[in-house]
C-alpha cells in the first residue's frame, strides 16, 4: 500500500461568488466522500483562501522576507487535500475521482517514503 | 538473432518484470540474456523454442540479482508482490501472452503523455533502442533517454500497476493502446518532416503490435480494425512513391502493384470487425481502406459509399481530421464546386489551421475548376506548414504546372509578356 495526496485545485473566485445553497451541497458531496472512502482516508483539510497566505523565502544575502499572500499567483489555487492510501495509482485516480471539485480539479501525487 | 529480437523481446521482457518487479532491473537481465545467446548460439545450435530459452536464462539472472538485491536497501518501489519471485509460475503460452498485456498496458496507461505512452511502448514492448527511438521522432537521444528515464520513474513512484486493467476499464484503456499503435503507425506512413515519405521501421513496429493485440484479444473488433487498417493501408506503400521518391496520389498508383495478400487478409478480418455494432472507429477507418483496396481503379470508386463510411466514423469519432477526409470525400463524389463547400466550413477549425492537407485538399479542388489564383495561394498555404520533404517536393510541382497553364494560355490569348 501506498499514501498519496490528492491536492484539490480550484478557482477562488467562484468559491466567493458561490451562495450558501451551493456551499452546503459541495459540504455534503466531501461527507459523502469520507462516508465512502472511509477506509482509505488517511486525513484531509479545507484551507482558507489565498487571501490569507503569508509566505517566507529567504533572498540571495540569506535575509527572511515575508510577504504577503501565495508563493504563486495562479487562477486555480490548492483550496484543500486529501491523505489517501490506495494499492497502486488505479486505486487512487478511482477515489480521487469522487473527490468534489467542481470550480477545478484535483491533482494526485504520490508521498515519499524515506527508509 | 533479429527476429529473434524482433519476436520475442516483448514476451521475455514481460515474464522477467513479474520477476524483478523493476523495470530497469529486467531490462538488464534481457539484454545480458540475448548477449549470452549471441554466443551460445554460435556454439551450439540454435534451441527449438529461442523465446523459452531466452526466457529462461533472463528469469534465473533476474531471480539471481533479485535475491542479492532483496538483502540491500531497494530504492525502486516493487510492481509486483516479493512473495511471487520465490515461486516463479511454470511458463504456459497462455501466460506468456497475459504477461505481454500487462506490458502493454503499462507502458500505454493514460497518467503517462501520448508521446511517452508511444515511445515505452517501442522501448519495452518492440525492444528499439533509445536511439533508434529518438530517430523515429526527431528527437535527440539524450533528450529521449530523459524522457523515457523520467517515465520510468513514474511508474514506479505513483506505483502505475503492472496488470490488464479491470473490466469496466477495460473498453477505454484498450483504446488508448490502439491509439499508440496508431500514432507509431501514422507516423510511420506519413512521416510528419524529413526527407522520407514513409518511414518502414515504424510502420512494421506497428503491425507487429497490432498483430500482437489481436492474438491477445482476439475476440474485441476494434483491435481486429485496427490490424485490418494496417494492413490495408500499408498495401499501397510500395505504389506511394514513383521511381524517383516523387509522391504518387491514390489515383495515380498503380493498383497492380499494390500487396494483394495484405489486402487479402485486411479484407478478411474487416468484414469480421463491422459485423459488431455500432461499429468501432478502426473498423470504419479500415473499412473505408477496404474499399479503395477492392476498387479496380481511381474512376470506379465508390465515392458516396466512402462519404457515408465517413459519416458514420465522423458520428463514432467526431474528430476535425475526420471531418476534412469527408469533406475531400465530398468533392470526389459530388464535384470540386462540393467539396469546396464542405471544406469552407472546416477553415475556422482551430485544430487544422497549421495542418498542411486542409489547404493542400482546397488547392486540389481550385486547381480543377482552373481557379489558378486561388489555387497557388492555396498550395503555397500548404507549403508553409508542410515539413515533409516528399510531400513539400509535390506541392511545389503542383505549383509549377499551374504556372505552366497559366503560360499556356496566356500564349492561347496573344498576351506578351
Amino acid at each position: 500500500m501506498s499514501e498519496y495526496l490528492v491536492l484539490i485545485y480550484e478557482r477562488e473566485s467562484d468559491w466567493e461568488n458561490a451562495d450558501e445553497e451551493v456551499v452546503g451541497k459541495i459540504m455534503d458531496q466531501h461527507n459523502e466522500f469520507g462516508a465512502k472512502n472511509g477506509a482509505a482516508l488517511r486525513g484531509g483539510n479545507a484551507l482558507h483562501p489565498t487571501s490569507s497566505a503569508t509566505s517566507l523565502r529567504r533572498d540571495s544575502s540569506g535575509e527572511l522576507l515575508v510577504t504577503d499572500g501565495a508563493f504563486a499567483e495562479t487562477k486555480e489555487a490548492l483550496g484543500g487535500y486529501y491523505v489517501i492510501e490506495a494499492a497502486d495509482l488505479d486505486e487512487a485516480l478511482s477515489i480521487a475521482a469522487q473527490v468534489p471539485a467542481q470550480f477545478g480539479g484535483v491533482e494526485v501525487r504520490p508521498i515519499r517514503v524515506f527508509d | 538473432m533479429a527476429d529473434a529480437h524482433r519476436r520475442e523481446w516483448a514476451r521475455v521482457l514481460a515474464t522477467t518484470i513479474d520477476v524483478t518487479g523493476d523495470i530497469d532491473l529486467a531490462e538488464e537481465c534481457v539484454q545480458d540474456a540475448y548477449s549470452r545467446a549471441l554466443t551460445s548460439w554460435r556454439e551450439t545450435e540454435i534451441p527449438a523454442n529461442p523465446g523459452a530459452w531466452l526466457t529462461t536464462v533472463a528469469r534465473r539472472r533476474a531471480i539471481d540479482l533479485v535475491r542479492r538485491r532483496s538483502t540491500q536497501e531497494r530504492l525502486l518501489a516493487t510492481l509486483i508482490d516479493q512473495n511471487d519471485i520465490d515461486s516463479p509460475s511454470e511458463e504456459t503460452d497462455q501466460g506468456l501472452g497475459d504477461d505481454r498485456l500487462r506490458l502493454i498496458f503499462t507502458c500505454c496507461h493514460p497518467a503517462l503523455s501520448i508521446e511517452t505512452q508511444v515511445a515505452l511502448t517501442l522501448k519495452l514492448v518492440c525492444g528499439l533502442t533509445t536511439s533508434e527511438i529518438g530517430r523515429a521522432f526527431l528527437v535527440s537521444e539524450p533528450t529521449m533517454a530523459a524522457r523515457i528515464t523520467r517515465a520510468k520513474k513514474k511508474i514506479a513512484t505513483s506505483r502505475i500497476p503492472y496488470r490488464v486493467p479491470t473490466p469496466e476499464d477495460l473498453p477505454a484503456r484498450i483504446d488508448a493502446v490502439l491509439l499508440v499503435v496508431h500514432l507509431v503507425f501514422t507516423t510511420g506512413h506519413a512521416a510528419p518532416s524529413g526527407s522520407d515519405l514513409v518511414r518502414g521501421d515504424l510502420v512494421e513496429r506497428s503491425l507487429q503490435l497490432a498483430r500482437m493485440l489481436r492474438l491477445l484479444l482476439p475476440d474485441r473488433s476494434d483491435v481486429t480494425g485496427l490490424l485490418a487498417l494496417i494492413l490495408l493501408t500499408d498495401a499501397r506503400r510500395r505504389t506511394r512513391t514513383g521511381p524517383e521518391g516523387d509522391l504518387l496520389l491514390l489515383s495515380q498508383q498503380d493498383r497492380s502493384q499494390w500487396d494483394h495478400s495484405a489486402i487479402e487478409e485486411g479484407t478478411v478480418l474487416v468484414r469480421g470487425a463491422l459485423s459488431e455494432r455500432p461499429a468501432s472507429r478502426f473498423a470504419l477507418m479500415a473499412a473505408i481502406a477496404a474499399l479503395h483496396a477492392a476498387s479496380p481503379s481511381w474512376e470506379t470508386t465508390d465515392w458516396n459509399e466512402i462519404v457515408a463510411l465517413y459519416d458514420l466514423l465522423l458520428a463514432a469519432w467526431p474528430s476535425p481530421v475526420v471531418a476534412l477526409n469527408r469533406a475531400a470525400a465530398v468533392g470526389f463524389a459530388q464535384g470540386p464546386q462540393a467539396g469546396l463547400v464542405a471544406l469552407e466550413v472546416l477553415s475556422r477549425e482551430p485544430l487544422l489551421s497549421n495542418y498542411s492537407y486542409l489547404a493542400s485538399t482546397r488547392a486540389h479542388f481550385l486547381d480543377v475548376l482552373e481557379r489558378n489564383v486561388e489555387a497557388r495561394a492555396a498550395y503555397e498555404e500548404a507549403l508553409e506548414h508542410c515539413e515533409n520533404e516528399v510531400e513539400r517536393a509535390f506541392l511545389r510541382q503542383r505549383v509549377e504546372n499551374l504556372d505552366a497553364r497559366e503560360a499556356s494560355e496566356d500564349v492561347n490569348r496573344g498576351v506578351i509578356r
